[in-house]
């Protein structure tokens, strides 16, 4: 008997995956992460704002406006990197089956949503100074928008079934679909004319201050652990909404 | 410090409106964001709890 669970056990060299696949075993664990990243977001943002104002000098061509930078950037990144996640999130759920990737992938989509409106924001509020104006149909800045019709149009789509299952699927297909959105984002200043910027940051090679640059990948990690902290809460949330009828969930919140 | 005062500071060389305006919105959208995750996590519970009554 041991043996055989041993052997079955054996079979998956991630056996702790399908354990935490458990939306009972992870919700805990998810207490935990949270509490750690709201501590690690807010910790950061203390220090790369304080180097971001206070240590980082004017800007030789910009002056002053450029310190938009500290959180424009790490905005636009994470609405990247979390449509990615919700893309992984969604193939695992379609793959495995595991409710709680679907969970995972609907609990990134909102926070995604707020860091495209504040990439957006920011962004047009820098243009405004620096290239006279606050909006261009070019490619960068409209496919930053598309992504925001993409979250948006995940969470209507996951919203609109009664049957949970069907709208776990069926906006799990936006998720990967949407997916090629993020390339075309990412690269839209290589392959287009366009007036926004090229990279200032590039694997092995930066055209920014190092100053500059370290409060701007503080402030990054910052609103990494921000968007950590708040997936894992909706996640939670989640759990006890779809797990309501089970009896831990009822001891929970009793 | 790198500012000749905190005048000079908020106005950032004459920017402030698009840096402050920028700053705000974050701000503005964490808060909101937490208020929505609160006002969720409280739902949820209580209609746990409504469904246990019954």
């Amino acid at each position: 008997m041991a043996r055989t669970e041993q052997q079955s056990n054996d079979r998956f060299q991630g056996r702790w995956f399908w354990r935490y696949a458990s939306p009972a075993a992870f919700y805990p664990v998810a207490g935990r992460i949270e509490k750690l990243a709201w501590l690690i977001a807010i910790l950061l943002a203390i220090v790369g704002l304080y180097i971001g104002f206070f240590r980082a000098p004017t800007d030789a061509q910009q002056g002053e406006v450029y310190r938009v930078i500290y959180i424009h950037v790490p905005a636009a990144w994470m609405a990247m990197v979390i449509y990615l996640a919700m893309a992984f999130w969604s193939a695992t759920g379609l793959v495995l089956g595991t409710r709680l990737s679907f969970m995972m992938s609907h609990a990134l989509a909102p926070t995604g949503a707020i860091m495209a409106v504040i990439a957006l924001w920011t962004g047009a509020l820098w243009g405004r100074p620096t290239w006279g104006t606050y909006w261009v149909w070019d490619a960068r800045l409209t496919s930053t928008l598309i992504l925001f019709f993409l979250y948006v149009g995940y969470m209507a789509l996951a919203a609109s079934f009664d049957d949970k299952r069907k709208g776990d699927r069926a906006s799990a297909l936006i998720a990967l679909v949407g997916a090629v959105n993020v390339p075309i984002i990412y690269f839209s200043v290589n392959w287009w004319n366009t007036l926004h910027q090229g990279s200032s940051v590039r694997p092995g090679s930066s055209s920014m201050a190092t100053i500059m640059l370290t409060a701007m990948m503080i402030m990054t990690f910052a609103f990494w652990a921000y968007c950590v902290a708040a997936a894992m809460h909706r996640l939670r949330t989640q759990i006890i909404e779809r797990e309501s009828r089970a009896q831990w969930v009822k001891e929970l919140v009793k | 410090m790198i500012w000749e005062s905190w005048g000079a500071f908020w106005a950032m060389g004459g920017r402030g409106f698009f840096v402050w305006g920028s700053y705000g919105a974050l701000l503005v959208a964490v808060i909101a964001e937490l208020f929505v995750l609160r006002g969720a996590r409280k739902r949820a519970i209580d209609s746990v709890q409504s469904d246990s009554v019954q």
